[in-house]
């Protein structure tokens, strides 16, 4: 999953502060492994220096300055092209995908597209493992079968979130 | 060739049943020697779409052309002369006639155009070949397991050199080894006669045979090279 354009995401909706941010983050995709604040800050510092996020405001308080960060217009695009773009497939991809679809239902883009796209990316190795199976010996064909039963999975996730988006967007917008 | 330069396409087709709309406003194309996959989830109009393509129903509205042919212009007799001439049929279950042997019912599509017994038997003797079943010819339909059976139906589908297949879900009943033997010998021998195949089914190892796909949801396609259409 990449932390840089899921914290940019996650910006979309408003400026935020690290600890905010972290605590969104937390809530969404981090059921069972939370952000570290050094991650959080690392992946701030990295985004102000590409130009992705800003700071919108600095606090002064009783411990150190709390920086508000704010996305940039370069950081808005930067997140929807990766949304746009579809994962390569590979195993345990459903983290870096459930999290593609939740922030696009937060930042008010369209789901269902993002899925269908990844479909078509799955259904494009599926068919080339599928020719490269007709053509091979039993050993290639063991091979394939693997790769397209793990890719079947893959899809039918896809297609069992797409049929739950409308109460995956009531989750995650309440 | 139809206007688009497609062999079979349609337009804007609607179709209800009752209070609840099976398509809504769909667009379809295929080319000779194209393997089309239809996917979408239960109940989205996948079936709906298959039928009024090969013309078994009548779209509310909207527009089917196959080559030359304004297929939703025709009566029920000429659509169910064009079905078979040029079109043959898979589906899932029961389409074989119990009462005759295998070998007839390949011979049969054969038969009803007027091709003489012995000349049917020869040609159905060929695909059963083909199709890897010439050993269970002279056994009836339900003395043969599923594989064989689904085998036998897409030999008969083919007998008759369609144009354009269409298949439902057509190896739903059938373990994956079977499935994907039957999708192998039916999209090698489609391709090798350049008949269209449309290819209904809710298994992704089964649309993996195809040359790409489209989506129907909520009655509505998407194909998925070219966006919406």
């Amino acid at each position: 999953m990449s932390i840089g354009h899921t914290l940019l995401g996650l910006l979309e909706s408003g400026p935020r502060h690290g600890y905010d941010l972290k605590r969104a983050f937390d809530e969404h995709f981090g059921h069972d492994r939370p952000l570290h604040y050094g991650q959080v800050y690392s992946t701030m510092s990295r985004l102000l220096k590409h130009g992705l996020v800003e700071v919108d405001g600095v606090e002064a308080g009783a411990g150190p300055e709390r920086k508000r960060y704010a996305i940039t217009d370069a950081g808005v695009t930067d997140v929807a092209q990766w949304l746009a773009r579809p994962e390569k497939p590979e195993p345990y991809l459903q983290s870096t995908l459930y999290t593609k679809v939740v922030l696009a239902l937060l930042t008010g883009r369209n789901a269902a597209e993002l899925l269908d796209t990844q479909r078509t990316e799955h259904l494009r190795l599926m068919r080339g493992l599928t020719e490269r199976k007709r053509g091979g010996d039993l050993a290639d064909q063991l091979i394939c079968d693997h790769a397209l039963f793990h890719l079947e999975a893959d899809l039918r996730w896809l297609e069992l979130t797409a049929a739950r988006l409308d109460r995956l967007a009531e989750a995650v917008r309440t | 060739m139809t206007p688009d330069g497609s062999l079979l396409s349609a337009e804007g087709l609607h179709k209800t049943y009752g209070a609840t709309p099976a398509l809504d406003g769909a667009d379809f194309s295929i080319h000779p020697g194209e393997v089309v996959a239809v996917m979408g989830p239960s109940g989205s109009g996948k079936s709906t779409l298959l039928h009024c393509l090969a013309g078994i129903i009548q779209p509310d509205s909207g527009t089917v052309r196959y080559g030359p042919h304004t297929l939703t212009g025709l009566t029920d007799v000429q659509r169910s002369a064009l079905r078979r001439s040029d079109f043959g049929f898979v589906f899932q279950f029961g389409q074989l006639v119990p009462e005759l042997t295998c070998l007839e019912n390949v011979a049969l599509p054969l038969r009803l155009n007027g091709v003489k017994r012995k000349d049917a038997e020869r040609q159905a003797r060929t695909w059963l070949e083909r199709l890897e079943v010439e050993t269970v010819g002279g056994q009836r339909p339900g003395e043969v397991s599923g594989g064989q059976g689904q085998r036998v139906a897409v030999a008969r589908a083919l007998a008759t050199a369609p144009r354009v297949v269409f298949a439902d879900e057509p190896t739903g009943a059938l373990d994956s080894l079977n499935g994907e033997r039957v999708m192998s010998l039916l999209t090698d021998a489609a391709r090798d006669t350049n008949a269209a195949v449309v290819l209904v089914t809710h298994e992704a190892r089964v649309a993996a045979y195809s040359d790409r796909e489209i989506v129907v949801r909520d009655g509505r396609v998407k194909d998925m090279l070219a966006g919406l259409i």
